[in-house]
């Protein structure tokens, strides 16, 4: 069928076979690989992307679900200043990455995370990050990054 | 001021931040543009003849380019039989082979669950899924050798020309002469549990065949080594072949090398003529990678009423799954690190390698020392509970003094430098020790629901075993003052991009900025050995270092004639990062300039160290939990570290080391297991199973820092990278049976989830002293 | 990893989600957030020939009081639900509940008609419908009807729905001790599905995990009701059950964890309200 994704503020359309995965909508159509499949479980949380601006687990949403729908990935997520979002800013100053798999689904239940709890408690950041698996870090950065990036993305939400 | 040792932030991040890393499933090349897909046919059953097959269907399906079974390997050339009246020896041939060879794809029989059986390529992977179910292969099931005991009969043998299921045995056999003066011996036969590492992205790999050549990208930790696999499999000379390593989403010891299902692709794309990728499933991924530990392990430790220990034997059965791919390797290094940090004058260690029909085995972080670590550990807890001592006495009563490094270990080891008494008090220190055992005894005095456990962990591991193979850098500064380093290491999330920029920058002030780290690329890198063993920083980053020094010797001679002085009046300006006449800026010169002036090819340095030896990283781990006595959960709530790896080049990488050391030991301890039932199907083949640990069930970690300098190495560092992991598992589960020894329990089997937990605490009190 | 192949159709209202099932018949399933259905799908223990699309029911997506019951739209996301300042008052149970599933990314997506309709006694919502005597609203091809929580799930992913019937409505009475709530969850990691759960309201005690649907451990209540304290009355929790052995615990250990939870949960709603 034809389904039409808006990705990162660009329409993307394509006619894809009824079962096609909106991860797989997003990185073979929308040729944007940054988001990962890492399990097919469910569990892992690599592909997380925001769908109508609530983090989701692109890997089971069908990309027919998300026809006439808006997709973010961690492309999308710089608001064309050519700075980082305080997220992927504070990801980079706090070492929240090393092999870099798991970052971008991270960084976008992060953003998820901030956006409904604008100023969470470590242990409300360990809770919403409990559905991105990470085997890299052991989350300790990870989760300094997030508390670090909180007051900057409520600033910058704000402004 | 040097800005090694300084916090600076990386240099990959940004690109993995904003783009995301180009991992192989990302590679949108032209050479990949109409690469097809492999999807492989696996074994469902861990044991059986394979008596059929039937690929019609799945050739006539959607898609469907061509079905590929061991019926079309008659491009290949078998390998040669072993020779009569070869030994295998411990460490050696890696593979095994000979009787327990292990084929590309399963002849007549299949020994595992995930084995791969067929290949089907397709245009695309959903059309590969669909199509690999459709091939049909009868199966004549064989009993299933599941576990230590199964292993140890001799009515179903996984090899028909052998005699038994054990390929491997060694060591001292058991004397308990040994034990003689001893006014107290524990004993007790314990299991470092089967892991799965679980790297993020699985294994992966893509190859085109074009005019002879093949060019093959894989997720890998070595690219020369895969080459070198490759050239012998495909029975290829590996100059015709060039490996690049595209972003690697973690490896963990799993992806050294390239295994048989990776090697099958390159295989496939020379038999079909089509440029092909495969990308694992987790699924998939679960059974087809390698696991990790998976040992049973007898320990006995003798020693005095006060504490002080005298003899210590470890004999271990190494289950290797089902072909001895690492033949005798893992225990070899769990015997060698035996003693840990303890000065125990004897010791026996004896070991086993077994075949069973499951996944096979191979490293996974560590590598059999974690498994030495557990081991010892669990004993001095064990002898510590006996005699009534506190386990950090005993500990400070038995590890090495500061004054006998080097130190010759029973078991032919020699430690290099170690500070291990220091290590451990500042963990208590830092732990506040003495105020955590005066909480437990309020809990318990109260009788609390939830109780605290206190664990100890103190360890010495071995890196850069294979010191030996050495390393290489290639340096070369351009005319236009940046410098570029090509590395036989090989970052799979090390960040080695950025530590080696900051080698360069430290010894020829080029800012770091200006320095491009290549890896992974045999046409680039045709010289190297890769990352595993924590060997990177100590053998590659040396080799980087000292290709700067050569650099900087061949600037000063540049620079003199272009400055017309003698070598000896110049200096290097640190600051400015330009060659000046000593004293005298005003006649600085830069890096642009003198790399000009040298020629065309700039200034380069090709060094190949093969470094002094191996080094032994050192620390001490305080776990403290918290266990619900009412249900047996467990909650890590604090995990103090000393993790000492020598001088310390980049602390913001050292750190993301040691955190995520912790967390996958803190796993193994409290969460993760491979579990088979005994039919040998695996029981935690998804990820909603397989129990991996998340950002909830762990704290932040408090690291304490300790650098003792090696005398290895010109720069004094060890290797990092798994010192986290061997400390963190004895730790954490020290700390769940310190957490209700009190009610009697004297040991519980990892991982210490709620029902074993609850388990020993159950009998404990009903019955007195047992563990589960 | 993929689903095997099917057909896909959206409905843009109930009727027409009526419609089309009734022509598929057996072949077809409703997807609303697809987080019980798509998973199962993927590994192919599912193989539906025709999904019907009813994400898009605005219409069954609402938490509302009426007439001494609240009702909630089967199309309401768990995260909907766990942000209910009308369900904080007025059943903190199921908002809390809902709040518990998963992780973030799946409460954005979970339903809890979806999660009724699987009918998987190691979730969460299920206990907790059962546990507020919920009534469950379904239309289908002959018209509507009101199906009581109790006589809803049958088995294992098999419930009092027929084919071509959809989940429209859930009404739950209004506790009249709304404070007198509690659920305890247990599990091994924050992630993982209930070893064994208990939810609570006032006098009413679900079981998560004990058994092939989710039960009220009625001995429980019967001890509760004839004054019994927690202690005493919990000592009943694995009652009537029959709990399965997994990896994750023998049965052994879920009766005893039932018995553990249900007096904490017990405790809890005593001292809440």
């Amino acid at each position: 069928m034809k389904v039409t994704v808006t990705v990162n503020g660009k329409q993307v359309a394509a006619e894809v076979a009824d079962r096609t995965l909106l991860v797989h909508f997003v990185r073979e159509v929308a040729n944007l690989t940054a988001t990962n499949v890492g399990c097919d479980t469910t569990s892992c949380g690599a592909c997380t992307v925001l769908l109508d601006g609530k983090s989701v687990k692109s890997c089971t949403v069908l990309a027919a679900q998300a026809d006439g729908c808006e997709v973010t990935t961690v492309e999308g997520l710089a608001d064309g200043s050519g700075e980082l979002h305080p997220v992927q800013a504070a990801f980079h100053a706090e070492h929240g990455l090393q092999c870099g798999f798991c970052t971008p689904g991270m960084v976008m239940a992060a953003v998820s995370l901030l956006a409904e709890n604008s100023s969470p408690t470590e242990e409300e950041v360990r809770s919403a990050l409990e559905g991105n698996l990470c085997r890299c870090t052991g989350y300790h950065n990870i989760v300094r990054a997030v508390l670090a990036a909180a007051p900057a993305v409520s600033e910058k939400r704000s402004a | 001021m040097s800005i090694l040792g300084t916090r600076v932030v990386r240099t990959e991040d940004p690109r993995l931040l904003t783009a995301g890393g180009t991992y192989v499933d990302d590679l949108r090349l032209p050479e990949l543009t109409d690469a097809a897909r492999v999807t492989f046919v696996r074994s469902p059953v861990a044991h059986a003849k394979i008596t059929g097959m039937d690929t019609d269907a799945a050739r006539q399906a959607p898609g469907v380019l061509a079905v590929l079974t061991v019926q079309d390997m008659d491009d290949l050339v078998p390998p040669p039989p072993p020779e009569p009246g070869s030994e295998v020896s411990e460490g050696a041939p890696m593979p095994i082979g000979g009787v327990w060879s292990e084929p590309l794809l399963a002849v007549d029989r299949v020994r595992y669950v995930g084995e791969a059986v067929a290949m089907v390529i397709t245009s695309d992977s959903y059309q590969g899924e669909d199509a690999a179910e459709l091939v049909s292969v009868d199966y004549e099931p064989l009993p299933a050798v599941i576990g230590i005991a199964g292993a140890l009969q001799t009515e179903t043998l996984l090899f028909d020309a052998t005699e038994s299921n054990v390929p491997v045995t060694s060591g001292d056999d058991a004397d308990d002469a040994i034990f003689e003066g001893c006014d107290v011996v524990v004993e007790r036969t314990i299991v470092n549990q089967r892991l799965a590492p679980m790297p993020m992205e699985g294994r992966a790999a893509a190859a085109r065949f074009a005019d002879g050549k093949l060019t093959y990208w894989v997720s890998t930790q070595n690219a020369q080594i895969s080459r070198f696999i490759l050239a012998g499999a495909l029975g290829m000379d590996p100059a015709a072949i060039r490996v690049i390593t595209p972003d690697v989403g973690g490896g963990f010891g799993a992806k050294v090398g390239v295994d048989r299902d990776a090697i099958l692709v390159a295989w496939a794309a020379r038999k079909t003529g089509r440029a092909l990728r495969w990308v694992e499933t987790r699924s998939e991924n679960l059974v087809g990678m390698t696991h990790g530990r998976a040992q049973e392990q007898t320990i006995k430790l003798g020693g005095t009423r006060d504490g002080r220990v005298l003899a210590y034997r470890l004999d271990v059965v190494q289950d290797t799954g089902a072909y001895p791919r690492m033949s005798g390797f893992l225990p070899f290094l769990t015997k060698l690190m035996a003693v840990g940090p303890y000065d125990i004058p004897r010791v026996q260690t004896h070991s086993r390698v077994v075949v069973t029909n499951t996944t096979p085995i191979a490293a996974y972080r560590g590598a059999g020392r974690p498994e030495a670590t557990a081991a010892i550990e669990r004993a001095i807890d064990l002898f510590a509970a006996e005699i009534g001592v506190d386990p950090a006495e005993v500990r400070r009563k038995n590890l090495i003094p500061p004054d006998k490094f080097p130190y010759a270990t029973a078991t032919g080891a020699t430690y290099d430098t170690g500070d291990y008494v220091t290590a451990l008090d500042k963990v208590l220190d830092a732990a506040g020790y003495g105020e955590l055992r005066a909480e437990q005894r309020r809990r318990r005095e109260r009788g609390d629901v939830l109780q605290l456990g206190i664990g100890l962990a103190s360890y010495v591991e071995i890196t850069a075993a294979d010191a030996a193979a050495g390393e290489t850098a290639r340096l070369a500064v351009h005319g236009d003052g940046t410098a570029t380093v090509y590395t036989g290491s090989s970052a799979h999330g090390q960040g080695h991009h950025t530590a080696w920029a900051m080698l360069v920058e430290s010894e020829l002030a080029i800012p770091m900025g200006n320095v491009t780290v290549i890896h992974g690329d045999t046409d680039l890198i045709p010289e190297g050995v890769g990352t595993y063993a924590s060997r990177s920083l100590q053998l590659g980053g040396v080799a980087v270092h000292k290709a700067a020094i050569e650099v900087k010797e061949q600037a000063r001679q540049v620079a003199a004639d272009l400055l017309e002085a003698a070598e000896a009046d110049l200096e290097l300006n640190a600051d400015s990062g330009t060659w000046q006449v000593r004293g005298d800026p005003g006649t600085g010169r830069s890096w642009a300039d003198v790399a000009t002036h040298a020629g065309a090819d700039g200034l380069v340095a090709y060094v190949q160290y093969a470094g002094g030896g191996a080094t032994f990283p050192f620390g001490s781990h305080v776990a403290v939990v918290e266990v619900d006595t009412e249900t047996g959960k467990v909650r890590l709530i604090r995990h103090v570290t000393a993790d000492d790896a020598g001088t310390v080049v980049s602390p913001v990488l050292a750190e993301g080391q040691r955190h995520g050391g912790i967390a996958q030991g803190v796993a193994q301890a409290l969460l993760e297991e491979m579990l088979y039932d005994p039919d040998g199907n695996p029981l935690t083949a998804t990820l909603a199973d397989y129990a991996a640990i998340t950002a909830a069930e762990l704290p932040s970690f408090e690291l304490v820092q300790s650098e003792t300098p090696t005398d290895i190495n010109p720069l004094g560092v060890k290797g990092i990278g798994e010192a986290g992991t061997i400390g963190a598992t004895p730790a954490t589960q020290n700390a769940v049976i310190d957490a209700v020894s009190h009610l009697g329990v004297r040991h519980i089997e990892m991982p210490t989830t709620p029902s074993r937990v609850w388990a020993a605490i159950s009998e404990a009190t009903h019955n007195g002293e047992v563990s589960e | 990893m993929i689903p095997a192949p099917f057909t896909y159709k959206r409905a843009l209202s109930v009727d027409e989600a009526l419609d089309l099932a009734a022509q598929d018949g057996d072949d077809a399933k409703f997807l609303a957030g697809g987080h019980s259905l798509l998973p199962l799908m993927k590994l192919r223990l599912a193989v539906p020939e025709v999904l019907i699309d009813i994400g898009r029911l605005g219409e069954l997506r609402y938490i509302r009081e009426e007439d001494g019951h609240i009702a909630v739209g089967a199309l309401t996301s768990h995260d909907e639900l766990s942000r209910s300042g009308l369900l904080a008052s007025e059943v903190p149970l199921l908002a809390h509940a809902a709040g518990q599933v998963g992780d973030p990314q799946v409460r954005h997506r979970g339903t809890i008609g979806g999660s009724l309709a699987h009918s998987d006694p190691a979730a969460d919502l299920p206990a907790v419908v059962l546990a507020l005597d919920a009534t469950l609203v379904a239309r289908g091809p002959s018209g509507s009807r009101e199906i009581p929580a109790a006589d809803f799930f049958h088995s294992l992913f098999e419930t009092e729905l027929e084919p071509g019937e959809l989940l429209t409505e859930i009404r739950i009475p209004k506790p009249q001790t709304p404070r007198r709530w509690a659920f305890q969850k247990f599990t091994k990691r924050a992630i993982d599905y209930a070893i064994v759960g208990v939810a609570v309201q006032g006098g009413s005690v679900a079981l998560v995990n004990m058994d092939q649907t989710p039960v009220r451990a009625t001995a429980v209540e019967r001890a509760l009701a004839e004054g019994a304290g927690p202690c005493e009355a919990a000592i009943h929790a694995a009652e009537g059950t029959s709990p399965s052995a997994d990896i994750n615990a023998d049965r052994g250990y879920r009766e005893h964890l039932a018995r553990v939870l249900v007096r904490r949960a017990l405790e809890e709603s005593l001292a809440r309200g």
